[in-house]
C-alpha cells in the first residue's frame, strides 16, 4: 500500500566533522515527496543533494530536524527498524556496487534473498524477468568485470527495483548510460509510480530526463532555493 | 559444492562465490589450512605413539597391583624395590601371587649398529605374570642365558626377526655373555629404546652381576578373584612398613606413566606445544585470508547492509567461508599427514598411524578453529558503512 507522503523531512540541519572543522552540510530542509511521484535533486556538487538522499533514505543518523519515511521516524531509530525500512527501499548507486563475484542474475536475486525464503525458481524467475525489462536477457550469466559501464548500472538498478520497492532513492542513475538507456530507466520508474504506487527520488546532473520527472528540487549551499514541476 | 552451500544456507552461497572467484588465492588459502592441518596430525601422531610406546610394556604382564620405588615414574625408571616387601604384601589374604620384575636395557652390537634393548627379567616359572603371546613362549627362558626377542626391533630385518624359532635360534653377545634367542614376540619400538627382549631373572642377574635377587625394580602382585585392586592397593599401603613405597593398582600405574610421559617429560610437553602451535597457525591463517576477503569486499558488504541485510547474514557468509576453508583444507592436510605419519613410522617403527579418532579430532578442531577467526574476522564488517556508497 502506497503512502500518501512516504517521505516528509521537516526542519532538517546536518553537520559533517566535528570541533573546528565542524561543517553545516543542511541547513532547515522541508521537503514533502508524495507517492507515487519522480522527484530529482538538482543542483551543484557540495549543495546537499547526496546527504539529503543519504538522511531520507535511512543510511545516515538523523542529527537535528525530523525525517519521516514510510510513516516512521527516523531520528533515533534503531538498526531493526532502520533495517526493515530499508528492505521495503531500493538504492541504485552511481558506482553501481555490483558484488564482483555474482553473476548480473546472481546480484539480482539479492535483491530478492533479503527479504527471507521464498520459492527459489519463482525469485529467479521475476530476476530474469526485470534484467530482460532492461535489455540485459543475453548478459544475465555475466560478471560484472564482463560488463560494460552501461550494462553493470542497468543490472544496478534491476536489483534495486525486482523487490518492488516502496521507494526508490538513486544517485545519477543514468550517467552512465547512453540517451535512449538512460530514457527507458526513467519511463520504468516513472511507470512504476504510476502502476505501483511506486516513489522515486533521484540526484542527477542528467538534463536529458528533467523533461521526464513530476518535480524538480533545486538545493545550493545546503538550502532548497527552488521546487517546481517541469 | 555452491548448490549444496544453497541449500544449507537457504540463500546464494556468496562465500563460495567470493573465496572461488580468485582461484589462485584461494588454492593458497587451502594450503595453508593443509599445512597447519598437518602440523597437527603429526604432532598427534607423534603424541599418540608416544602414550602406544608407553602403554606398550604394561601389556607384557598381568597383574593388578604393582609396587614401585618412590622415584620410578616409569615403568623402566626409578630405584629398586627390596623382595621383602613383596613378602610382607602376600600376608594379604587377598593377594594370592607375588613376582619380581626386573628392567635394565641390554646393548646388542650388531655389524652396522648398536641396537638398545628394554630387557625385562622375569620368573618363567610363574608365566601367570606374563600376557598370553609371552606365556606361550616362556618355557625356553628357563634354560640359562636365553632370551626371547621383540620382532619389530628398530634395526633388525624382518626376515631375520622371522627366522628366530626355538629350532633355529639366534646367539649374540652382551655384557661380554652369549645370549640365545629362541623365539619372539609382537613389541615394536619405542622411545626409550629400539625393541624388547624377555629373559628369565636369572639371566638378567648374569647379565647385571651387580643387581640382587633381592632388589627388583619392581614387584608385581595378582589379587584373589573378585577383589578389588584399588582396596586391596590401599590396604598395602598402609600394611607395607616402607611407607615411601608407591603400590598402586596395575591399571594407575600405566595411567600415571602415560601423563608423566606427556606433561613432565621434555618430549611430551614439546610435542604438545606443537599441536597447539599447528593450532594457532591455522587460526591466523585463516584469519588472514577472511580478514582479507572482508576488506577487499567491504563496499559490496556497505550495499548489502544499504539493501537490509543486517548482521547475521555477515555472519553467515563469513562462517559459510570459514566452513569451506575448513572442509576443503582438512582433505589434502588429511592425506599428506596420513602419507607423512606412515613414512616416519616406516623409518622410526614407532607406532605412528592415522586414527580415526586423531581425523575426527583434527576436522572437529580445524572448523572450529575456522569458526573462530571467522568470528574474529567479521569485526571488520563495522566499517562497512552505506552512508559512505554515495
Amino acid at each position: 500500500m502506497a503512502e500518501d507522503v512516504p517521505v516528509e523531512v521537516s526542519g532538517l540541519n546536518h553537520w559533517f566533522g566535528r570541533g573546528e572543522a565542524r561543517k553545516q552540510a543542511l541547513f532547515d530542509v522541508n521537503l514533502k515527496v508524495s507517492g507515487g511521484s519522480l522527484t530529482v535533486l538538482v543542483g551543484p556538487s557540495g549543495s546537499g543533494k547526496t546527504t539529503l538522499l543519504t538522511l531520507a533514505g535511512c543510511l545516515r543518523d538523523v542529527q537535528e530536524g525530523s525525517v519521516r519515511l514510510l510513516g516512521q521516524e527516523l531520528k533515533g531509530a534503531q538498526s531493526d527498524l532502520q533495517r526493515t525500512l530499508r528492505r521495503r527501499l531500493g538504492f541504485i548507486f552511481q558506482a553501481h556496487n555490483l558484488h564482483g563475484s555474482l553473476t548480473a542474475l546472481q546480484n539480482v536475486l539479492m535483491g530478492l534473498q533479503v527479504h527471507g525464503r521464498s520459492d527459489p525458481q519463482m525469485q529467479t524467475k521475476a530476476a530474469r524477468h526485470t534484467l530482460t525489462l532492461l535489455g540485459l536477457g543475453d548478459r544475465m550469466d555475466y560478471l560484472p568485470d564482463n560488463l560494460s559501464g552501461g550494462q553493470k548500472q542497468r543490472v544496478a538498478v534491476a536489483r534495486a527495483l525486482v523487490g518492488n520497492p516502496d521507494v526508490v532513492f538513486a544517485d545519477e542513475p543514468t550517467a552512465a548510460l547512453d540517451r535512449e538507456s538512460g530514457a527507458t530507466v526513467v519511463q520504468m520508474l516513472k511507470r512504476l509510480g504510476q502502476v505501483r504506487g511506486t516513489t522515486t527520488v533521484m540526484v542527477t546532473h542528467d538534463n536529458r530526463i528533467l523533461e521526464l520527472v513530476d518535480r524538480i528540487v533545486t538545493l545550493e549551499d545546503g538550502r532548497i532555493v527552488n521546487d517546481t514541476a517541469p | 559444492m555452491s548448490r549444496l552451500l544453497q541449500a544449507l544456507f537457504g540463500r546464494l552461497p556468496i562465500g563460495w562465490l567470493q573465496l572461488t572467484h580468485n582461484r589462485t588465492r584461494f588454492a593458497a588459502a587451502l594450503a595453508g589450512v593443509a599445512f597447519a592441518n598437518v602440523l597437527v596430525f603429526v604432532q598427534l601422531g607423534i603424541m599418540n605413539s608416544m602414550a602406544t610406546a608407553t602403554l606398550k610394556p604394561y601389556g607384557f604382564f598381568q597383574a593388578d597391583i604393582i609396587i614401585s620405588a618412590s622415584d620410578a615414574n616409569s615403568m623402566t625408571e626409578g630405584s629398586n624395590v627390596a623382595r621383602q616387601w613383596m613378602y610382607q604384601a602376600m600376608a594379604d589374604p587377598e593377594v594370592v601371587a607375588g613376582t619380581g620384575l626386573f628392567v635394565a636395557n641390554v646393548s646388542w652390537q650388531r655389524a652396522d649398529k648398536a641396537l638398545s634393548l628394554t630387557t625385562y627379567g622375569i620368573n618363567p616359572t610363574q608365566p601367570v605374570f606374563l600376557s598370553p603371546e609371552i606365556a606361550s613362549r616362556a618355557a625356553t627362558l628357563q634354560l640359562p642365558n636365553s632370551g626371547i626377542l621383540d620382532r619389530f626391533t628398530r634395526g633388525l630385518p624382518r626376515d631375520e626377526a622371522a627366522a628366530i624359532r626355538p629350532q633355529s635360534p639366534f646367539s649374540f653377545e652382551a655384557n661380554g655373555i652369549t645370549l640365545t634367542l629362541y623365539d619372539t614376540f609382537a613389541g615394536g619400538g619405542g622411545f626409550g629404546g629400539d625393541g624388547f627382549m624377555m629373559v628369565s631373572d636369572q639371566t638378567f642377574l648374569l647379565q647385571f652381576p651387580a643387581r640382587s635377587s633381592g632388589a627388583p625394580d619392581h614387584i608385581l602382585l595378582q589379587v584373589a578373584a573378585g577383589a578389588d585392586p584399588d582396596v586391596v592397593a590401599a590396604r598395602l599401603r598402609d600394611l607395607v612398613s616402607d611407607k615411601s613405597l608407591r603400590i598402586r593398582s596395575y591399571a594407575d600405574a600405566a595411567d600415571e606413566d602415560l601423563s608423566y610421559q606427556q606433561t613432565k617429560r621434555p618430549t611430551g610437553i614439546i610435542f604438545g606445544f606443537g599441536v597447539i602451535i599447528g593450532v594457532l597457525v591455522g587460526i591466523v591463517i585463516v584469519y588472514q585470508v577472511l580478514s582479507t576477503d572482508v576488506a577487499d569486499h567491504l563496499s559490496e558488504y556497505a550495499t548489502f547492509k544499504a539493501m537490509g541485510y543486517g548482521q547475521g547474514f555477515f555472519l553467515s557468509v563469513v562462517f559459510e567461508e570459514a566452513l569451506v576453508l575448513g572442509v576443503l583444507g582438512f582433505i589434502p592436510g588429511l592425506a599428506v599427514g596420513s602419507l607423512l605419519l606412515w613414512a616416519m613410522a616406516s623409518a622410526t617403527t614407532l607406532p605412528l598411524a592415522m586414527t580415526a579418532g586423531m581425523a575426527v579430532t583434527v576436522f572437529i578442531g580445524t572448523v572450529v578453529a575456522c569458526s573462530l577467526s571467522g568470528a574474529i574476522a567479521t569485526r571488520r564488517l563495522v566499517a562497512a558503512d552505506p552512508a559512505d556508497l554515495f
